[in-house]
């Protein structure tokens, strides 16, 4: 489904991610952990095609496509969604009123007829309730004044109704207590079917006992140092990561 | 003549010479009034840039103007106009003269009274006239206060008893029709809310005319403990024209005052923005924005004079700007000493949709008092990349994304009128015109 080969991104002359390899395939979840600005944030914008990463070297497939070829608008359409790690606050636009462009975009680009409001508003109660949101946040602007997580739950109330197959969570567990990690994790996993994946980024492995990955990885200073199974998550919390970095640093 | 005009006045002195002929055709108590207003303005005369409350703002282009008090003119256009299916009483002044036959005002909740001055003239005696705003004016009255009240024709009087609520809105039309260059309207309208009282009131300033005429238009509002004031000024007036728009606020204990200042039109439009929170507890809004385009200048200036204590200021511009247009914001606070706890914010956002479109904002805060809270903020720039990317990363395209943001920029100001169908209206009106505007889907 996405397949990453040697992936160097950075900014003005600045390499932030200096080779990364990644293959996933439907139906898995794979978590990505590692030190602060290691470059997880990083990927999953250049993967969701944020303007001002240059990439110098590599590729992205996706279902195919080159993904990287791929304006943002187009990926999101074609099913990659990213959620936030800091979900841009809008003020002036109406949040259901954004819901339902985002909707309708897609269903245009499916070749579906567009939801009426009340259509709309229908789905999205169903989805709003999942998610234990106010329904009174519909009528704000966009992530305006939202607590951390409302904004977060309000990402992934975009995802369940954007139903993406390749989802990438930066960090959506952060400032979550432990009743919102479990709403936001029970959203997350009613999304998996065998057809859809998830890329996780996080930095606890407490996120994974609700959303349990088939793989982890570990990124430092912009590469993949280390890719194991769940248990890779539980050595990370009780060892921290200089056991993985420190060899990295001595010359082969 | 004073030498500090932007451009000499021709000779002999046309205004003058207008003035004189006004002021003998007024009723023996009010020449004084007149006399001793025009005598101000002489001495002040039309301010320039090197004054730092019109650095931003030139007055070339009226002081180019062969000004002479405005004619009744042609009948407006009421057809289509904006507020014109609303409910509720309305006055209808063309070319600044009450036009009785599109006005109505009806049957009014107990306690509501509606008039208009030039009414209240013919009506009553020298010693019945209350024109005690025009005699004694502050030691802060501005030049086109002083013009105003030598030439003021007429105006809407609204008074409020204690406890009165004028359910429906009230709307003040100031339509333009005027032929000739340099046509001068000058009303003065005052809004008395007793204690307790609500009212929303409107003001839709429309030109419907090519000509270059000027609009001093003056607004005083005294809102008595506990009041709650709406007011609402829409400006749209024609590309020619030249608009001044003076607002007095005087705040007592617990009122609220909201003031909703939206200029879309007028080849100059300058808005003086003046409010005194003079009772404790006091909370005052203004909130405002301009959409600029052409060689337009759009600029609203303030002063929000906290006098008492634990009052709260909120003020919030934006302002949209397109080709070689210029939005400028210019916000005082004054913190009197005493006036504790005091809550002042205020924020200027501009959004510019051309190279050549500037915006000059300029926040001054003067703070006599202990213990406040005082906030400003000032943004000019294109559109937020990061606001671009989240709605794109959402699958909405490029095109619809900036296009929802430039609307979300007047929305934002537009979902602070509380007055529900005048709202609605202001909505659907400023979306069309964005719609028109070649800029904002490119
Ligand atoms: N647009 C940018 N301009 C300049 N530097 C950037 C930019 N984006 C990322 N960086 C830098 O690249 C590095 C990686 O940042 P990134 O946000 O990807 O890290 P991260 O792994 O997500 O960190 P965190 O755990 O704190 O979220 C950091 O040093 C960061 O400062
Ligand atoms: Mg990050």
């Amino acid at each position: 489904m996405l397949e990453i080969k040697n992936l160097h991104a950075g900014v003005e002359g600045r390499p932030i991610l200096k080779g990364i390899h990644l293959s996933i395939r439907p139906g898995e979840v794979h978590a990505v952990m590692g030190p602060n600005g290691s470059g997880k944030s990083t990927l999953a914008q250049v993967l969701a095609g944020r303007e001002g990463y240059i990439i110098t070297e590599g590729e992205v497939w996706y279902e195919g496509k080159d993904l990287l070829a791929m304006e943002p608008e187009e990926r999101a359409r074609a099913g990659v969604f990213l959620a936030f790690q800091y979900p841009v606050e809008i003020p002036g636009v109406n949040t259901t009123y954004f819901l339902r462009t985002a909707v309708n975009a897609l269903r245009q680009h499916r070749g579906e007829a567009p939801l009426d409001a009340v259509k709309f508003l229908g789905a999205m109660r169903e989805k709003i309730k999942l998610l234990e949101l106010d329904e009174s946040l519909l009528k704000r602007s966009v992530n305006e004044g939202f607590s951390c997580g409302e904004k977060k739950r309000a990402e992934i109330l975009q995802m369940a109704l954007l139903e993406p197959r390749l989802a990438v969570l930066d960090e959506t567990d952060s400032g979550l207590d432990i009743d919102a990690l479990k709403v936001v994790a029970s959203g997350v996993n009613r999304l998996k079917t065998p057809q859809t994946a998830q890329l996780v980024i996080t930095h606890y492995q407490r996120l994974l006992e609700y959303i349990v990955p088939d793989h982890v990885h570990v990124l430092h200073d912009g590469r993949i140092v280390r890719s194991g199974g769940k248990e890779l998550a539980f050595e990370l919390e009780e060892r921290g990561y200089d056991w993985l970095v420190k060899p990295s640093l001595q010359p082969a | 003549m004073p030498a500090t005009l932007t451009a000499p006045l021709r000779q002999p002195d046309p205004l003058g010479a207008a003035f004189a002929q006004l002021r003998q055709a007024s009723p023996a108590w009010m020449q004084p009034l007149r006399q001793a207003a025009w005598a101000r303005f002489l001495k002040r005369g039309l301010p320039t840039t090197r004054d730092e409350d019109w650095r931003f703002t030139s007055l070339a282009a009226l002081a180019a103007l062969p000004l002479a008090p405005a004619r009744p003119g042609p009948a407006p256009r009421m057809e289509g106009a904006v507020f014109g299916t609303l409910p509720g009483p309305c006055l209808v002044f063309v070319n600044g003269h009450f036009a009785p036959s599109l006005s109505h005002v009806g049957t009014l909740p107990k306690g509501v009274k509606i008039t208009h001055r030039a009414a209240q003239w013919a009506q009553e005696h020298a010693d019945g006239c209350d024109e005690t705003a025009t005699a004694t004016p502050s030691q802060h009255e501005g030049p086109f206060e002083a013009l105003n009240a030598a030439f003021h024709q007429d105006g809407a009087l609204i008074e409020l008893a204690e406890d009165a609520e004028l359910s429906e809105p009230l709307r003040l039309f100031f339509i333009h029709t005027a032929t000739e260059d340099g046509s001068m309207a000058s009303l003065r309208h005052r809004i008395i809310a007793g204690p307790r009282s609500r009212a929303t009131v409107i003001e839709a300033h429309l030109g419907q005319t090519h000509a270059a005429y000027f609009n001093n238009s003056l607004t005083e509002i005294h809102a008595a403990a506990e009041a709650r004031v709406e007011h609402l000024r829409f400006q749209d007036e024609s590309a020619a024209a030249i608009h001044v728009g003076t607002l007095s606020l005087r705040l007592a204990a617990g009122s609220h005052v909201a003031h909703h200042s939206l200029l879309l039109g007028a080849r100059l439009a300058r808005c003086n923005l003046r409010a005194r929170l003079e009772g404790e507890r006091a909370d005052c809004l203004l909130n405002g924005m301009c959409l600029g385009a052409g060689t337009q200048v759009l600029d609203h200036h303030m002063v929000m004079e906290h006098v008492s204590r634990h009052c709260e200021s909120r003020e919030f511009f934006n302002g949209i700007l397109d080709d070689e247009s210029r939005g400028v914001f210019h916000g005082r606070i004054h913190v009197h000493p005493g006036a504790v706890k005091t809550d002042a914010k205020q924020t200027n956002r501009n959004l510019l949709l051309s190279g050549e479109a500037t915006a000059n904002t300029k926040p001054q805060l003067e703070i006599y008092a202990d213990d406040v809270r005082c906030t400003h903020g000032a943004t000019v720039g294109q559109m937020n990349p990061d606001q671009v990317f989240y709605l794109r990363a959402r699958g909405i395209s490029q095109e619809s994304a900036q296009r929802m943001l430039v609307h979300a920029f007047a929305g934002e100001i537009i979902d602070r009128i509380a007055c529900q169908p005048a709202r609605e209206e202001l909505d659907r009106l400023v979306w069309d015109r964005l719609e028109q505007n070649p800029h904002i889907a490119a």
